[in-house]
């Protein structure tokens, strides 16, 4: 059993913090968010340059090694400045699939650009209706020739409005909520037929509506097997959740450090607030959550590392996702209550860090949702966990 | 990072496996199986049979009988003994006095006091806290002056765990009233039964006197049973109370606990037609207190990871203590809620040694009760979970 960091990854950390200290000022972050993009392309170069954009991929990828332990290193860093970039949306769920499900000849054509800064990827995975459910999908792909028709909808797409290329899952066969006929379309997102809606979430990434009536899909587009992506679409999605969560761990680290700090400094009734027992409590039982989040999703990227069945690294995930949205409410809405009246202003990172969070524990299903999960998958019993 | 233990972990925790399977006195689990309380020759019975393994007090050093156990093995030890139910050795001893003679007795007390303690020959108690002595433990008034060569013990302690069992108590008491309170208390070990000395039962809302208060009428305490200097027995209790963290956390109680919670649900029929295993509600709240156990167990073990390379345990632990009683405290409430109408029934004969009456309710659940009333106490005692987040506040915080 080994909690430490790997000399690998240790340099990851010192190379994702050196950056954030350099470029992601909060005002620089204000001034990349109210850019049109809503990201610094200058950044997303550099992330290639210095081999970030290959974390995420495996070594016959020639990626970097796509450890969930380096994506956890990578992210919560990320997590603590807040950095907007679409790494999650464009690597690792878009580069994701590929990987997952792509064919060697797909993986070559696609992954390299990705790699190397120069192609933009978003996910069209959940619709009006579906929820969190993955297998919930009614966007429909019909074979006619050589190509697919497909028709239908896809909400919440992150990264949306910037990406070149859309993966989307789409139903090639059964019912809506069948874990089988489900299929993964690259879409050029040009194709004739979309419909694009871009808007900005509350924590300031950029998100879009897509409609779909009778886009025509040249059938090599197909990720893998017809009908059987579903399970890569989980796997993909639960990295993609340990991923944020791991950012979120960071994020809850920065929100109890600046808590601290400030009630030291801020004094009311001739003392720093900080004195107060009452407050004192409450940012030790922020601290605890903290420690329980980041132990918990330490547990869930190992568990993906290992050689565990799949059934144990989703509960492991979702065990990760359920307990860091509950850390995320206790910590999010305490730091801005004991920050007071200016913790509410949009002035002071604080706000932000609260709203990413916030948003964190939406995406790829929230706490009920993967605490349900989790539940589901009951037999796997904790004490196997080690 | 791996989360995997070493081939020399595995086969480890093959031969404590082994050993249990083996030794584990039979009547014994069936009795912690069947929620019965637990008698003292039940304990002195279990840890002699542990003693002659060696295995009596993993954490003492070797040269006084201890073992050389890494941090993680201690866990796997532990786990494993929660695993058949086997007790943990009553903490008084080889937890709790123990360490304070290794580190500040003088040799000769080491080699009176500690093979007793090691081969249960001798049971300890604690002498505390007072009546107005809680949390704020340093205001403590018992009293011992000295007369020629003996402390002279005057003044009441309480909450003292199992005293009616025990042949000593390790004491702090009051031998400077002019200096700061926490420069006039010193060390005493004392025979309980010198002249002088009454227990009182105090029966507590589980209907079980678990603890007493201890009254002192000038008892005669020799000058050789005091640890270490006069006025300097708060240093030697409270540099103690940050060792000793392995397991405060109770995981693998808890672990096993929640395996037999859920065995119960899916056997406990919902009045709808399913089972509670399966009603939304309740298996939320499982799926809830079983996801906060992985979070603690991965917290635990990343503190042990740490100690297991040469950190000291920080005050951090104090989250061990507060997460690991409020867990368990969580799935008292589960078996109470899971127990319905048959956690009211007050049977507290039911679950003692030897009662062969008509059993009411199945599962044990007329003990649900019993052991939600009694496990309130986690929260307060050790250093109530308010004091933990007050050493989190400053130790950790810097508040």
């Amino acid at each position: 059993m080994d909690f430490s960091y790997s000399e690998e990854q240790q340099m990851l950390r010192d190379s994702v913090n050196k950056f954030v200290q350099r470029h992601y000022g909060f005002d620089t972050r204000k001034e990349i968010l109210a850019s049109p993009a809503g990201f610094s392309a200058e950044n997303w170069r550099l992330f290639a340059e210095l081999g970030w954009l290959t974390v995420p991929f495996r070594i016959e990828d020639d990626g970097f090694g796509g450890l969930a332990t380096d994506l956890m290193v990578i992210m919560e860093e990320f997590g603590k400045a807040m950095v907007v970039e679409p790494f999650v949306a464009a690597a690792v769920l878009g580069g994701g699939l590929i990987s997952e499900l792509g064919s060697e000849q797909q993986k070559s054509t696609w992954l390299p650009p990705l790699m190397s800064g120069s192609l933009q990827l978003a996910c069209g995975l959940a619709e009006p209706d579906s929820r969190y459910n993955l297998a919930s999908v009614t966007t429909t792909a019909i074979a006619q020739g050589d190509n697919f028709i497909v028709d239908g909808s896809k909400i919440l797409v992150l990264n949306g409005p910037d990406a070149e290329q859309l993966l989307v899952s789409v139903r090639t066969a059964g019912a809506d909520r069948d874990v089988h006929g489900i299929s993964v379309l690259l879409i050029d997102a040009n194709s004739a037929g979309i419909r694009k809606h871009s808007y900005t979430n509350v924590d300031g990434h950029r998100a879009a509506e897509f409609t779909f009536t009778r886009v025509k899909v040249p059938a090599e587009r197909l990720l893998g097997a017809v009908n059987g992506a579903y399970a890569g679409l989980e796997i993909v999605v639960d990295r993609a959740t340990l991923a944020v969560c791991a950012e979120a761990v960071g994020a809850l680290d920065s929100l109890l450090t600046k808590t601290v700090e400030y009630s030291k400094t801020r004094k009311q009734f001739g003392v720093a607030i900080g004195s107060f027992q009452a407050l004192q409590h409450r940012m030790a039982d922020m601290f605890i959550e903290c420690q329980l989040a980041r132990s918990i999703v330490m547990m869930a990227a190992m568990r993906l590392d290992s050689d565990a069945p799949d059934a144990d690294k989703m509960r492991a995930v979702s065990a990760a996702k359920s307990r860091v949205g509950k850390a995320i409410r206790t910590v999010g809405q305490e730091a801005v209550q004991l920050h007071g009246g200016i913790g509410m202003t949009d002035e002071l990172d604080v706000g932000h860090l609260f709203k990413r969070v916030t948003a964190i524990e939406t995406l790829y299903g929230n706490t009920d949702f993967h605490t349900a999960r989790f539940a589901r998958l009951w037999q796997s019993s904790v004490s196997n966990i080690i | 990072m791996n989360v995997a233990f070493t081939a020399e972990e595995l086969d480890f925790k093959n031969a404590v496996r082994a050993f249990l399977e083996a030794e584990f006195p039979a009547d014994i689990r069936a009795k912690v199986d069947g929620r019965v309380r637990l008698d003292k020759e039940d304990y002195v019975r279990w840890q002699k049979i542990l003693y002659r393994k060696g295995w009596a007090a993993p954490n003492w050093p070797v040269e006084y009988g201890g073992t050389a156990w890494t941090a993680i093995q201690k866990y796997i030890f532990a786990d494993e003994m929660a695993r058949v139910g086997a007790p943990e050795p009553v903490a008084f001893g080889i937890k709790m006095v123990a360490p304070v003679i290794l580190t500040y007795g003088s040799e000769e007390q080491r080699q009176r006091f500690l093979p007793d303690i090691l081969a249960s020959n001798v049971w300890w108690c604690q002498g505390y806290s007072e009546p107005n002595a809680g949390s704020d433990l340093a205001s403590l008034k018992t009293s011992a002056v000295l007369e020629g060569d003996h402390y002279v013990v005057n003044g009441t302690k309480t909450w003292n765990t199992l005293g009616q069992y025990a042949d000593w108590i390790f004491c702090l008491v009051r031998t400077d009233n002019t200096a700061k309170k926490q420069e006039g208390i010193t060390f005493l070990l004392i025979d309980m039964n010198t002249p002088g000395i009454k227990l009182s039962p105090i029966y507590l809302i589980d209907g079980h006197p678990e603890v007493n208060e201890v009254h002192f009428d000038n008892v005669r305490v020799p000058m050789e049973n005091r640890i270490g200097e006069e006025n300097q027995g708060w240093t030697y209790a409270k540099v103690l109370l940050t060792h000793e963290r392995t397991n405060i956390a109770g995981v693998p109680r808890s672990k096993i606990r929640l395996e037999k919670l859920k065995a119960i649900a899916d056997n406990t029929p919902d009045g709808q037609g399913g089972v509670m295993l399966n009603d939304p509600v309740y298996a939320k709240k499982i799926a809830e207190a079983e996801i906060q156990i992985l979070a603690l167990e991965y917290a635990e073990l990343r503190t042990l990871a740490a100690l297991s390379v040469g950190k000291a345990p920080g005050p951090e632990s104090s989250i061990l203590k507060i997460v690991g009683t409020e867990t368990a405290q969580y799935l008292d409430e589960l078996y109470l809620e899971l127990a319905a109408w048959h956690s009211l029934p007050f049977l507290p004969e039911q679950f003692e040694s030897g009662f062969a009456g008509e059993v009411v309710g199945s599962d044990g659940a007329a003990s649900a009760a019993l052991h939600y009333f009694n496990n309130r106490k986690l929260s307060i005692f050790g250093g109530s979970n308010e004091i933990q987040r007050n050493i989190i506040s400053k130790a950790v915080l810097g508040l």
